[in-house]
């Protein structure tokens, strides 16, 4: 059985800057079961960071709307005080550059002591023994030793091992992961991902995965939502998803990827730039860039409509609209 | 003829450390170590590696960024490796580099006209109208608009910019272009833009191209035959298409396990090797075969004598790998060697 942990509704954030507002993310929706990995894809300016990190109560300044229920409580509506008890415990984080996640004057074991006291009663030595036990079990070889390096004397690797030490100490119910794996090379991307896997199964978290990289998300998510320009482009399962992509952004990105096994075909790039956020484009977003642009697109924005023949696939395109076809 | 427009021989670069140790001995980063290679006219070899591997290194020695501290650099038949800043800059009109970053290899204080027209200056080869027709010729040819001649770095996007740096560094027909990771910093869809502009170009002026990545998939699309660097020193050498079929070197074979695929399906499919701990310090790479603390098929003797970098199994001349214990086709990397 799965259970909705996750349900954010129609969200928009925006941002004033001197250049104007940043329509960051407009009307986005995404749900997460317990247990379960969403993968979000996008690229540069997608909003797929700025949404998540709203959700877990990051976006200072920002105007944001719509609902994000987790556990029956709308986060978007909660006090400092009241988002602080639920991160930790209830939403964990773990970013792309973990050596700017940590600070570079204490010890490694101290941060995490620090964050598992400000959050739980108990000594700081049961502390410290369980941080040890933590780095452990992320695969830190001798952790009794490594627990007292500063973070300068942690490979990437490592370091983001230890985030996600951290990230875990209070098991949280989910856990959210941003291109947690972008900054590493590829045989150390290999045991991250190994790694995040093997703890989902042992502590029955969710985990929202946000990367730029289709292929990482191929790998491990239950569900994929495709973002551009701060919207949800596409939505389907895994399978659905990379079997049959409906959006024509989906397309472009999956084609805009050399594949391993036709190396000699040339690459369908997706003409133009991503737009600007201050002044989007009106209808479709992705219209300006797209081959199949009809005169609709322009002027009006796209339902989310199901794709046909697929469960639960939905794609914000007007293609799948059967007035659009005469 | 010779077929090989450069050839790279037991090149070594030591970087010196800023620190001594308590005797005083010097300590060095061992980036690049007895790497020998050719690139063949008109191919495009792809040079693959983690951070710290030395593929950068490399390419900084071959145009001579940086001076080797031993080895040769040939480039079409002639040693460039002691050759004078006078000798050089004639051979610089031949081999050219697009840099990674396209936010700090630009200067942006000055109009993109004059960054892209900056060769004709310095080689003097054209000046006035007759540069700025050029550089408006390379504009068109990479797909930028000549009308922003005069327009700064800043107020072109990340693809933008590299087109840029590729404009400058063909504007001088060079034969060789040295690119050192040129889409690293670009998101997917403009990556392909760059891509397919890398081989068009490569069709219209013949270049030979060395292309430097840690994306094997991007390399594997781009390249005729590959390298594989595993700290300073060369694992395998192969065609694309033996190296993605035939990958002798147990490394080689990691390193394509860990690629992501975007299709679950080939995902599953495959052979999962996921190496234990992070690549070694450079600084004391480990002795004989460098890979063996990590080799999931590593026994006493790699830790004992270096492996030559030769065909190995029934291989041809032109695939050598540097592995005692060469994984076989369709066998298992961990398979072979001690029982895990």
């Amino acid at each position: 059985m799965t259970q909705l942990l996750l349900d954010v509704r129609d969200l928009t954030v925006s941002f004033h800057t001197s250049d104007g507002i940043v329509e960051a993310v407009r009307g986005v929706s995404f749900q997460v079961d317990r247990g379960k990995t969403l993968g979000i894809v996008g690229e540069s300016g997608s909003g797929k960071s700025v949404a998540t990190q709203t959700v877990a109560g990051l976006t200072r300044g920002a105007r944001i709307s719509g609902r994000a229920i987790f556990e029956g409580r709308d986060l978007l509506t909660l006090s400092a005080a009241e988002l602080r008890a639920i991160r930790g415990p209830g939403i964990a984080m773990i970013f792309q550059n973990p050596l700017t996640s940590l600070h570079p004057f204490y010890k490694i074991g101290w941060q995490i002591v620090e964050m598992i006291r400000a959050h739980e009663s108990g000594s700081a030595e049961s502390a410290r023994r369980r941080a040890i036990e933590l780095l452990g079990h992320v695969g830190i070889p001798r952790p009794e030793r490594r627990v007292d390096d500063y973070p300068h004397q942690f490979s990437g690797g490592m370091l983001q091992r230890a985030m996600i030490a951290m990230a875990l100490a209070l098991k949280p119910r989910l856990l959210i992961a941003d291109e947690p794996t972008t900054a590493l090379d590829v045989t150390v991307q290999a045991q991250i991902m190994r790694l995040m896997r093997r703890l989902q199964s042992e502590f029955g978290m969710a985990i929202i995965l946000i990367t730029h990289d289709l292929g990482v998300i191929a790998g491990v998510a239950d569900d994929v939502v495709v973002m551009y320009a701060g919207q949800v482009m596409e939505q389907a399962s895994r399978y659905g998803l990379f079997r049959q992509p409906s959006h024509p952004y989906t397309t472009g990105l999956l084609g805009s990827l050399p594949r391993i096994n036709f190396p000699d075909e040339r690459l369908t790039a997706i003409t133009g730039q991503p737009p600007s956020l201050i002044h989007p484009p009106s209808g479709c977003p992705f219209h300006p860039r797209c081959p199949h642009v009809m005169d609709r697109c322009v002027t009006s924005v796209p339902a989310f409509m199901a794709v046909p023949g697929a469960e639960a696939h939905r794609s914000a395109c007007w293609l799948l609209d059967p007035e659009s076809i005469s | 003829m010779n077929e090989s427009l450069l050839r790279v021989e037991h090149l070594v670069k030591h970087f010196p450390m800023k620190a001594q140790t308590f005797w005083g001995d010097r300590q060095y980063v061992h980036a690049v170590d007895d790497v020998s290679l050719d690139v063949r006219r008109g191919e495009t070899l792809g040079l693959v590696g983690e951070t710290g591997c030395g593929k950068s290194t490399l390419a900084r020695c071959i145009v001579r960024l940086e001076n080797p501290t031993s080895g040769r650099v040939i480039f079409d038949g002639h040693d460039i490796t002691s050759a004078s800043e006078d000798e050089l800059r004639s051979y610089r009109q031949q081999m050219q580099m697009v840099f990674q970053d396209p936010y700090s290899s630009l200067n942006p204080r000055r109009r993109v006209g004059s960054i892209i027209g900056d060769p004709f200056g310095i080689h003097g080869v054209a000046s006035g109208t007759e540069r700025k027709r050029r550089v408006q010729e390379l504009m068109d040819l990479v797909g930028l608009n000549p009308e922003h001649y005069n327009r700064f770095p800043g107020q072109f996007s990340g693809g933008q910019r590299q087109r840029i740096g590729i404009a400058r560094a063909i504007a001088l027909k060079p034969r060789l272009l040295v690119c050192d990771e040129p889409v690293s910093a670009l998101d997917v869809s403009i990556r392909a833009q760059i891509l397919n502009l890398l081989a068009d170009l490569q069709k219209e002026l013949g270049l030979t191209i060395l292309f430097i990545s840690h994306d094997l998939s991007v390399v594997r699309h781009v390249s005729d035959r590959i390298a594989v660097m595993y700290l300073g020193k060369v694992a395998e050498i192969a065609s694309a298409e033996a190296l993605f079929d035939h990958a002798r070197h147990p490394y080689t074979r990691a390193l394509l396990s860990a690629i992501p695929i975007a299709d679950p399906d080939l995902d599953a499919a495959r052979e999962q090797i996921v190496l234990s701990g992070d690549p070694p310090s450079p600084i004391e790479p480990p002795p004989a075969c460098r890979f063996h603390p990590r080799c999931p098929r590593a026994e006493t003797m790699c830790a004992v004598e270096e492996p030559a970098l030769i065909a190995r199994l029934s291989d041809r001349e032109d695939h050598p790998a540097a592995c005692h214990f060469p994984v076989k086709d369709g066998e298992s990397v961990a398979a072979a060697g001690k029982p895990s």
